[in-house]
């Protein structure tokens, strides 16, 4: 119940920082490139990846990046955004926590000049990333504000009620309709949510999927966490993707790099949930990672810098970075890479985090 | 009856009066003054009764052409659907590009030049997809990266040089024929006549078919195909009546005594209206890039052309002329293949070019026409054996020679 790590803590302000990040997006804050700083050490100028024609030979849209505001949501808050619900305690004594999700129509602009009448959840793509400990009971109640049927299906153990396809429990959820989906948050690791109707690709390819993280009852050690959901756009509907991404808006951690400390542990949650494409990856550059599938055992893997997932599939990352400056990391699918799926990390001294992570929006 | 009679005289009559009350000019200019009066209610009313449009806007964007210097492609587009475009950002081959141009939504028919940076490698293949801002792509391929030449003075002097190529030697050379044809029977004349009809229906239909794919490939907003067909009869109706008019001038000069001279000069004028057309299929096709069509074009324009240096000579047989006389003939109808060229290579537009190409077949109609009488025997036959024998021999030569000079 307790928050197990300092980002459990944050979690729970993550409203509060985000409203921040917003009203400083208000008073018009220039985007400066926040590696001004950094950019001494690493070779660097400072003036690198802002803008798309200062893109340092790198591909990139025309225009930098899109309108959050307008979109309603930012990758650079979506990184360290988890929802924790709120929680009460049941009769049982067990914790049950209750999420909220509520589908809805939303034109969002995916990448600079680019609209698509995506589906989201909570408004925003990816969902939120619900957080619970395992044991835990998880209720979400789940709002039909679209205007087509949705669910929800969970990946985790439970039953067949609450699984969130057609003909089971309350099936298919009618515009306008609500529903409850309730589980015990079993077993622990990384797991993901989508919708489930027909049909499923455009469904899922349109926004609607999101990330549950089930912490081990012991908690893992503190760390700088952070989620990344691979996704694309297939914004001409032939079944190919035009747009590849990291949080959805392709290149947003190349205009604003992902701020990260010097010497601490950073802990990707990385999951695929591209749809048309049999594989994702994830590269990291100038370093290695330990790799946990699914995040179901406390073992690594492997020690790697570059893992491959299907279409949902998912695994914990977790690194330190020896050295500061900026350190890319991308699809090994060349072709995603450039067509949007790719950003960097600035590596600071813990001293300079906060600023650098305000200057990007990031609710460090 | 005669009742009836009465009545229509007396509508005569009324009708006289009021043509004499307002004057022609205006009853004509009336219903054109209430169409513009209607169409401009009906806009500014925003067409009343027909309400929105439904489902998404069409987007079309053609290339029109494209343009490879060093690390930058460019193509030229234009919107041929009935909605604004905007592009709002490019691929190369899956990979986001920096552009310039097209800032503003491309309105119906209106065209913008997209300048994309990529250093393109010389012989490979790219596909570029214009991204819409509704996710519409519209691709457009390279299929072998090749620079494309400067529109500089060398460039300008090698279309000189395509034009000298195909009008000015052909001709000369043609023209060197003079002493032969003022010899040889005239069964033998009927041969050499009907071996240019030949070479002439195999270049008709060739370039027939060259307009109908460019037009397939370019914007459709003017037209596409059509263009081509509109092209042949534009070109042939020109020339027919460039050549009626010359055959007036003909006969009035005859019964004013007109020398075999001017007859000659008549004709190399038509006939350097023709070799216009014919510079412009050539420059059109080598800035299309298809050189090896021009290289064609050239061999069969001059093999043909060296048939009009024969039919320039014909009337002058049996005149005396200064050399320099014969120099002038030749090159009025051999140097407008320069300028041709010069237009064709660089004011290139695909629908402009599918015209062209329509205009040369068109154009070559028309002097097969004319000459076909020249191939007719003693009793007035058109397919007799040695005409039909010269026609298929033309057509074998210019099929060869295609084969030799496309590959």
């Amino acid at each position: 119940m307790d928050p197990l790590t300092r980002r459990r803590l944050l979690a729970g302000s993550v409203p509060a920082l985000g409203a921040g990040a917003v009203a400083l997006h208000g008073l018009g804050t220039p985007a400066v490139a926040p590696a001004a700083g950094a950019g001494d050490h690493n070779g660097h100028g400072g003036t690198a990846a802002t803008g798309a024609h200062g893109a340092d030979g790198h591909a990139a849209f025309r225009g930098g990046t899109v309108d959050h505001r307008a979109n309603g949501f930012d990758p650079n808050q979506i990184l360290r955004d988890f929802d924790p619900g709120t929680t009460s305690r049941l009769p049982s004594g067990q914790v049950l926590r209750e999420f909220k999700l509520v589908a809805s129509d939303k034109e969002i602009e995916v990448a600079p000049g680019v609209r698509f009448a995506a589906w989201t959840y909570n408004g925003r793509i990816p969902g939120p990333t619900l957080r619970a400990r395992e044991g835990e009971r998880v209720r979400i109640t789940f709002v039909n504000g679209s205007s087509h049927q949705h669910t929800i299906h969970f990946h985790g153990i439970h039953i067949a009620a609450a699984d969130g396809v057609g003909g089971l429990g309350a099936g298919l959820i009618e515009p306008g309709g609500r529903t409850t989906y309730e589980f015990d948050a079993e077993p622990f690791g990384l797991h993901l949510y989508h919708c489930h109707v027909r049909p499923l690709a455009e469904h899922i390819a349109k926004g609607l999927y999101g990330t549950i993280v089930i912490d081990p009852k012991q908690g893992r050690d503190e760390a700088d966490e952070m989620v990344m959901v691979m996704s694309g756009f297939d914004t001409n509907f032939d079944r190919t993707n035009e747009l590849y991404a990291v949080n959805t808006i392709g290149f947003a951690y190349m205009e604003k790099p992902i701020v990260v400390r010097r010497g601490e542990l950073v802990r990707i949650y990385l999951v695929n949930v591209l749809e048309y494409d049999l594989v994702n990856s994830f590269h990291l550059h100038g370093n290695f990672f330990e790799y946990f599938p699914t995040g179901t055992s406390l073992r690594s893997s492997e020690f790697t810098d570059t893992v491959m997932q299907c279409q949902g599939q998912r695994g914990i990352l977790e690194l330190r970075f020896p050295h500061t400056g900026r350190y890319m990391f991308h699809a090994h699918q060349s072709e995603f890479t450039e067509l949007g799926w790719q950003g960097f990390f600035e590596v600071c001294e813990p001293g300079d985090f906060d600023r650098l992570c305000r200057l990007n929006g990031q609710g460090g | 009856m005669e009742a009836r009679t009465a009545t229509g005289g007396g509508e005569l009559g009324e009708r006289a009066r009021t043509s004499a009350r307002h004057p022609t000019w205006l009853l004509g200019l009336l219903p054109l003054a209430l169409i513009a009066a209607a169409v401009g209610l009906f806009a500014a009313l925003g067409g009343p009764g027909l309400g929105e449009r439904t489902g998404p806007p069409a987007e079309e964007l053609a290339v029109e052409s494209t343009r490879l210097t060093p690390g930058v492609i460019e193509l030229t587009v234009r919107n041929d659907g009935p909605d604004p475009v905007s592009i709002a950002q490019v691929t190369v081959n899956d990979a986001f590009v920096s552009f310039s141009g097209a800032q503003q939504p491309i309105g119906r028919l209106a065209s913008e030049r997209v300048r994309i940076s990529q250093p393109w490698i010389e012989g490979e293949a790219y596909e570029v997809s214009l991204l819409t801002s509704t996710g519409a792509t519209i691709a457009h391929a390279v299929d072998a990266a090749v620079g494309t030449p400067d529109a500089d003075l060398g460039f300008f002097g090698l279309m000189a040089l395509l034009g000298v190529y195909v009008g000015v030697i052909p001709i000369a050379l043609g023209m060197l024929w003079l002493p032969w044809v003022r010899r040889i029977p005239p069964g033998a004349m009927r041969a050499v006549m009907a071996l240019t009809l030949g070479l002439l229906g195999f270049l008709a239909i060739d370039a027939t078919l060259e307009g109908l794919d460019i037009a397939a490939q370019g914007s459709q907003a003017f037209g596409g195909a059509a263009l081509v067909l509109i092209g042949a009869v534009v070109a042939y109706l020109a020339l027919s009546g460039v050549s009626a008019w010359i055959a007036d001038r003909r006969r009035r000069e005859r019964e004013q005594g007109a020398t075999g001279a001017r007859l000659a000069l008549l004709i190399a004028v038509g006939i350097g209206l023709h070799n216009l057309g014919e510079g412009l299929a050539i420059g059109s096709a080598y800035s299309v890039g298809a050189l090896a069509l021009g290289a064609f074009l050239v061999v069969g324009f001059a093999l043909h052309n060296t048939t009009e240096g024969l039919a320039i000579v014909a009337p002058i047989a049996h005149e005396r002329l200064s050399l320099a006389r014969l120099v002038g003939l030749g090159l009025i109808a051999g140097a407008p293949a320069v300028l041709g060229a010069w237009i064709g290579a660089s004011a290139f537009n695909s629908s402009v070019a599918a015209f062209l190409f329509g205009a040369g077949a068109g154009a070559i109609a028309q002097v097969i026409v004319q000459i076909s009488p020249s191939v007719r025997d003693g009793s007035g036959r058109l397919l007799h054996p040695v005409a039909v024998a010269g026609l298929l021999a033309g057509m074998a030569l210019m099929f060869s020679t295609g084969l030799l000079v496309s590959i």
